[in-house]
């Protein structure tokens, strides 16, 4: 063996367990940098309150139409204001149904009243904050106020 | 860190949004890299040091490649969800330790590279016992305080008087039939088991009461009382046994977990203080302590001692290392068990020495990884402390090595020769494979809505 073919095989190992070190890496990129989701089709309910909500007449100046999810991990969703309450929660039997882990099952609720909408919290564990007050009763809301449930936060747009 | 709030930052995957990916096809991939690294370690001894290569190369590639295919195979039939990065950083590690010890075996003209290989078929058949018998982790959270006893007996053991055997000082061997076993690396993992379940139920207590002092939450007095029973027991096992590094190690690992468990800092302060209280009580008191430490201030007291070996091979081996085969890492004594990462350490050099480091990084954060995953809060513990126990025990033995603390003899994972310790680290592995099977199996899509409607909320904490 000569001291060249040695001094090869030494660095080359090297190489090679590094080479294994990065592999591993790259493995677990994914948790590193997150996995993208797929994208989510087109919820049919959605749409069919989107046509239903074009029939309604419009509400008064400032009555809010649509409520948007601005944060949060259901991030892009929104549902149609059409006069009838919208619930917010963990549980699949409400409006808008979400994956955040610190909403409650039942959270808050948005409620149509004398052409004003409400949000009232529904006796969650966390609260429903709107700005930084937490809701302590139905707290009037109109286009483009904001309220937050756990990490979700939802803004109402006309 | 505490699991619950790390895992609120890092944005827990949605069950649903994220296609499941097993990961077994890559897990193959990176096992059968880490066969080629492990056979060239081998080869390139027997190029470095005798100058061709080993006639038994093959049939040492065939016992690695059987042994890590049975593995393999049983994760893919009995935990296909697992993390699929475990299973290859083993095996590498283990190849490293064993081209080590057959390297050790040229120059000492022995054969232990073939016992450790037929070690290891046991630790893999333990390996596929596990994962076959527990089919759930939280089965072993049933028996919290059977276990606690279960592992005291087992450390306990060495001491009886027929079949407890001392080597070279340690009190810490039984004697099972012709062989001798380290009861202590059982007892390891059996207590952690316990340490987790019963941290599960009292981590409240532990974690809420008291009052705060100088910007620190104090935990009551009653409640110190498990924290100064394992300290007793640890100190009881360095004065008795004789031994510095398992009471390290079991006091370190129930102070990270109490820490976990309760996410206050004061549990680590405290442990800290104790660990130091311990030292100074057992340097002034145990003989063996007193010397380790004399040697840690000044290896050099005795040239030919192990730490001093130790410090001259690193020195010769530098950055690169002198290449396999080509130092001469059998002037320290008892290289193979304790010493073999400064071993490993001359011949890859200081590059090599950090890619091995790294690798029981990964593996530690890939535990991590299950215990921030997991849904339930044994799970969580269980994976946290075999992971950071895991992790202990290798910065223990290399900072001793390498002279950034003292001295205490624990074997390194994996690396080091010794059937004991080697078999139980599989059996660990087992445990983290389950785990990280149950942190990634999806849930079933039937019962994911009422899985979400009756799950617990997490609680926003303003602080």
């Amino acid at each position: 063996m000569s001291e060249l073919t040695l001094t090869v095989i030494k660095l080359g190992f090297l190489a090679v367990l590094w080479l294994l070190i990065l592999s591993v890496t790259s493995a677990m990129r994914a948790d590193l940098f997150g996995v993208r989701p797929p994208k989510q089709p087109k919820p049919q309910r959605e749409a069919r309150e989107a046509a239903r909500q074009n029939r309604q007449p419009r509400g008064a100046k400032g009555t809010p139409t649509r409520a948007f999810i601005v944060e949060g991990p259901d991030t892009g969703r929104s549902v149609a204001l059409d006069g009838s309450p919208v619930t917010f929660g963990r549980g699949a039997d409400c409006t808008v149904p979400l994956s955040d882990e610190y909403v409650s099952t039942q959270h808050a609720r948005l409620r149509f009243h004398e052409n004003q909408w409400y949000v009232e919290d529904l006796g969650s564990t966390n609260g429903t904050y709107v700005g930084n007050q937490r809701l302590t009763r139905s707290t009037p809301v109109t286009a483009r106020s904001r309220f937050r449930l756990g990490k979700t936060v939802v803004e109402l747009r006309k | 860190m505490s699991l619950d709030r790390a895992r609120a930052r890092t944005e827990p995957p949605a069950p649903e949004a994220v296609a499941p990916r097993r990961g077994r096809g890559t897990e193959l991939v990176l096992l059968i890299f880490a066969i080629g690294i492990a056979t060239f370690a081998y080869v390139s001894v027997d190029l470095g040091a005798l100058g061709r290569v080993p006639p038994n190369a093959m049939a040492y590639l065939g016992g690695l490649s059987a042994a890590t295919a049975v593995a393999h195979i049983v994760i893919r039939i009995r935990a296909p969800y697992a993390d699929p990065v475990i299973l290859p950083i083993v095996v590498t590690l283990c190849g490293l330790g064993l081209a080590m010890i057959h390297r050790l075996d040229i120059a000492d003209g022995t054969t232990r590279a073939s016992t450790q290989l037929t070690w290891m078929a046991v630790g893999v058949t333990l390996f596929v016992c596990v994962l076959l018998f527990v089919r759930d982790h939280r089965v072993l959270s049933r028996l919290p305080y059977l276990a606690g006893l279960a592992g005291l007996l087992l450390l306990v053991l060495p001491l009886l008087p027929i079949i407890g055997h001392s080597i070279r000082g340690a009190r810490i061997w039984i004697n099972v039939g012709p062989m001798t076993f380290q009861p202590g690396e059982a007892a390891k993992i059996i207590l952690i088991i316990a340490f987790a379940a019963y941290l599960v139920q009292t981590r409240d207590a532990l974690a809420l009461a008291g009052r705060r002092f100088l910007g620190v939450d104090l935990p009551r007095a009653r409640d110190l009382g498990p924290i100064l029973l394992v300290w007793l027991g640890a100190l009881g096992i360095l004065v008795v046994q004789n031994d510095l590094g398992p009471s390290v190690l079991l006091f370190g690992i129930f102070v990270l977990m109490i820490y976990v468990a309760t996410e206050r800092i004061s549990w680590i302060i405290l442990g800290l203080l104790l660990i130091l209280a311990g030292g100074f009580a057992a340097n002034a008191v145990v003989s063996h302590v007193a010397e380790r430490i004399d040697f840690w201030m000044d290896p050099f007291i005795d040239p030919q001692g192990q730490v001093a070996q130790s410090l001259y091979g690193l020195a010769y081996g530098g950055l690169l290392g002198t290449g396999l085969g080509q130092g001469r890492p059998d002037l320290t004594p008892i290289a193979e068990s304790d010493f073999i990462g400064s071993a490993l350490g001359e011949e890859l050099g200081l590059t090599g020495l950090i890619a091995i480091i790294l690798l029981y990084a990964l593996l530690a954060s890939r535990g991590l990884r299950a215990g921030l995953l997991l849904r339930d809060p044994f799970g969580k513990l269980l994976a946290a402390g075999l992971a950071a126990g895991f992790f202990l025990q290798v910065f223990i033995v290399l900072g001793g090595v390498t002279r950034l603390i003292p001295l205490t003899g624990l074997t390194t994972p994996f690396l080091s020769l010794g059937g004991s310790s080697l078999v139980m680290n599989w059996v660990l592995v087992a445990l983290l494979i389950r785990l990280s099977d149950a942190a990634r199996r999806p849930a079933p899509p039937s019962s994911s809505s009422s899985l979400t409607d009756t799950a617990v909320t997490q609680v926003v904490r303003i602080r």
